[in-house]
């Protein structure tokens, strides 16, 4: 959106000034390019497609991936009619009920249809998001911590550094078992599935954040250190006056790295815990093997692209809100 | 007279190095009466920053130490405001706001909010800042950031301010420009000021006292030359004084003659002070 008013108004301010010619240029470069990039793509896509055969037909070009996307979004509004029309019977049955005999017991029953690709991807989104926030709040303020002291930087630095390359993977089955161990309950307010993919989702994505953060803040300026100590300020102002606010372009890097990992485990750890969400999806096709199955699995790589995409430009807009540093270029 | 504002006694330092430790200063004594401006002048690296940085608290003494108004300094505190070389404004708060966080500690519960306001632009405006008070660091200019600094340090109240090279980022007009705000500001206020310099017209133009310092390692105060010149100080009339000239003549002639004397000991002491800020790293 921002970017849409910027190039408007780049765009409206060209116009008064500028002639035509350059103009025309502009616009030549900003978006035919890209648009001619894409078509090259798309235009190799459908050749190389073309050319491979599989157990399940020819793999899908971008014309019967389009073709998938609309179907997806078909079994999507079905579904959300039926849902509808089950929830209105159920309203009807229950009037009749009452009006034959006031004091009868009415039942309310949750829609149990099969989720939609649209309900996927939110659920993936959801998701990702809690994991990622869940992981911030525990990876920011360590990060500080281990930032101001030395000591406990020199203490906690070598574990960081071997637990960040391992693999979603490798914690997966750790993490599946000591969910079913410890989270025990009668009326669970979270699926299992759902906590084993945010957990999983949680411990690879906690790290760019804690090292960035912790690096942020042993770069705060010698000077400003000083000033802060001249003034007296107390820990707690001198965290959050001075090194919060310096630090915030290194923890925002940290924070962009780490939704990136964040969304690419996400998947994974979605596919082996049978999480409702994109992971499964692509999962459930593949083991349904149908002639539509690559199609749709083509559908859900690129929407898993834009959302990575579409997350880290958002990450990407609140940075530039927050940073103080206007003039840093940030891409 | 009875006890001096701010006396300094036997002051020395030692920094650890892989080699030993390292003598920066050796034996600094040095007193100071309310209200006086002070230069500290040597050639870089002698250790002026370093005494600077013991009378701000941000140093710890090795032997020897301060004693303000007859009481021990050992920590830093906004008594001892410091005006820093690069300023050292927070870059993502405005003028004023670089300001506020200077008041709003040193004066809570002594002020209110409508209080503070005034006083903070009170101070903006002794630095002339009152236009662009609402700007950030990187909006304004060198000078202006100085300004800002000098501000900061001003609305603390200290009873000495303490300011590290204030203006040898400048350039010439505006070191000018800020010299001249800095003498009326000592005129209003009647602080005490040290300053820290390497540049001989700001030393005798702005000081009662400038203390010229010997080269490092170890070292110490050379000589103090007490500057009679009449207040208030006219760059350009003094230009042709002739009693202006004397004292600049003597600062030059410590510097350049009584402290190059020998070429051999100058090498030497570069090969120490080349060694110096790994020494430093390791104090901080």
């Amino acid at each position: 959106m921002n970017k849409a008013i910027e190039f408007t108004t780049s765009l409206l301010t060209n116009i008064v000034t500028a002639n035509p010619l350059d103009i025309a240029k502009g616009i030549f470069k900003s978006t035919t390019i890209p648009l001619a990039g894409i078509a090259v793509f798309l235009v190799l896509w459908q050749v190389t497609a073309s050319q491979i055969d599989t157990s399940l037909g020819k793999f899908p070009g971008p014309s019967e991936v389009w073709k998938q996307t609309e179907n997806l979004i078909d079994e999507h509004n079905e579904a959300r009619k039926k849902e509808a029309a089950f929830y209105l019977r159920q309203e009807k049955r229950n009037k009749a009920k009452l009006e034959k005999n006031p004091d009868a017991k009415i039942k309310h029953r949750d829609y149990t249809g099969k989720e939609t690709f649209i309900d996927q991807v939110w659920t993936s989104l959801y998701t990702v998001m809690v994991g990622f926030i869940l992981a911030s709040l525990i990876a920011i303020p360590i990060g500080i911590i281990s930032g101001l002291s030395n000591t406990l930087y020199k203490a906690v630095n070598p574990i960081i550094q071997v637990l960040k390359p391992v693999s979603p993977l490798a914690w997966l089955p750790l993490v599946t078992i000591v969910v079913s161990a410890v989270y025990v309950t009668n009326d669970p307010m979270f699926e299992k599935s759902f906590l084993t993919s945010m957990l999983t989702v949680l411990l690879c994505c906690m790290w760019p954040t804690l090292i960035n953060t912790a690096v942020g803040v042993v770069g705060v300026s010698k000077d400003l250190d000083n000033v802060s100590q001249v003034l007296r300020l107390n820990w707690w102002t001198h965290v959050r006056k001075i090194v919060l606010p310096s630090s915030i372009p290194m923890i925002f890097t940290g924070l962009r790295l780490s939704l990136g990992i964040a969304w690419m485990v996400l998947i994974a750890a979605e596919m082996l815990a049978q999480n409702p969400g994109l992971g499964k999806f692509i999962w459930d096709e593949f083991q349904n093997g149908s002639s539509n199955s690559l199609g749709r699995i083509m559908v859900a790589v690129i929407v898993i692209g834009f959302i990575g995409f579409i997350l880290d430009r958002t990450m990407l807009g609140i940075q530039k809100t927050v940073s103080w540093d206007k003039s840093a270029v940030l891409r | 007279m009875n006890i001096p504002h701010l006396e300094i006694t036997g002051a020395s330092i030692e920094f650890p190095t892989p080699e030993g430790p390292f003598r920066a200063l050796d034996n600094v004594n040095l007193k100071i009466d309310q209200g006086e401006f002070v230069s500290l002048i040597g050639h870089s690296g002698c250790g002026k920053s370093t005494v600077l940085n013991i009378v701000a608290g941000l140093y710890q003494a090795t032997e020897g130490g301060i004693l303000l108004d007859g009481k021990e300094v050992n920590e830093p505190g906004p008594e001892r405001a410091v005006v820093f070389q690069n300023h050292s404004l927070f870059p993502w708060l405005t003028a004023y706001q670089n300001v506020e966080l200077a008041v709003k500690q040193v004066f809570k519960g002594k002020k209110s909010s409508s209080e503070m306001k005034e006083w903070i632009e009170h101070n903006l405006s002794l630095v002339h800042m009152e236009h662009a008070m609402h700007k950030r660091p990187d909006e304004i200019s060198g000078g202006m950031k100085q300004r800002v600094g000098i501000a900061r340090a001003l609305s603390m109240e200290p009873t000495i301010m303490l300011m590290d090279e204030p203006f040898g980022a400048l350039d010439a007009l505006t070191r000018a420009h800020l010299q001249d705000s800095l003498m009326d500001i000592h005129a209003e206020l009647g602080n005490t000021v040290i300053m820290i310099t390497h540049d001989v017209d700001e030393a005798v133009l702005l000081s009662d006292k400038i203390v010229m310092m010997t080269n490092g390692p170890a070292a110490t105060i050379g000589e103090i030359l007490h500057v009679e010149l009449e207040r208030p100080r006219d760059r350009v009339a003094l230009a042709d004084n002739h009693q202006y000239n004397q004292y600049r003549r003597e600062v030059l002639s410590f510097l350049y003659e009584k402290m190059n004397t020998s070429k051999k000991e100058e090498s030497n002491n570069l090969v120490q002070l080349q060694k110096q800020p790994d020494s430093k790293e390791q104090a901080a």
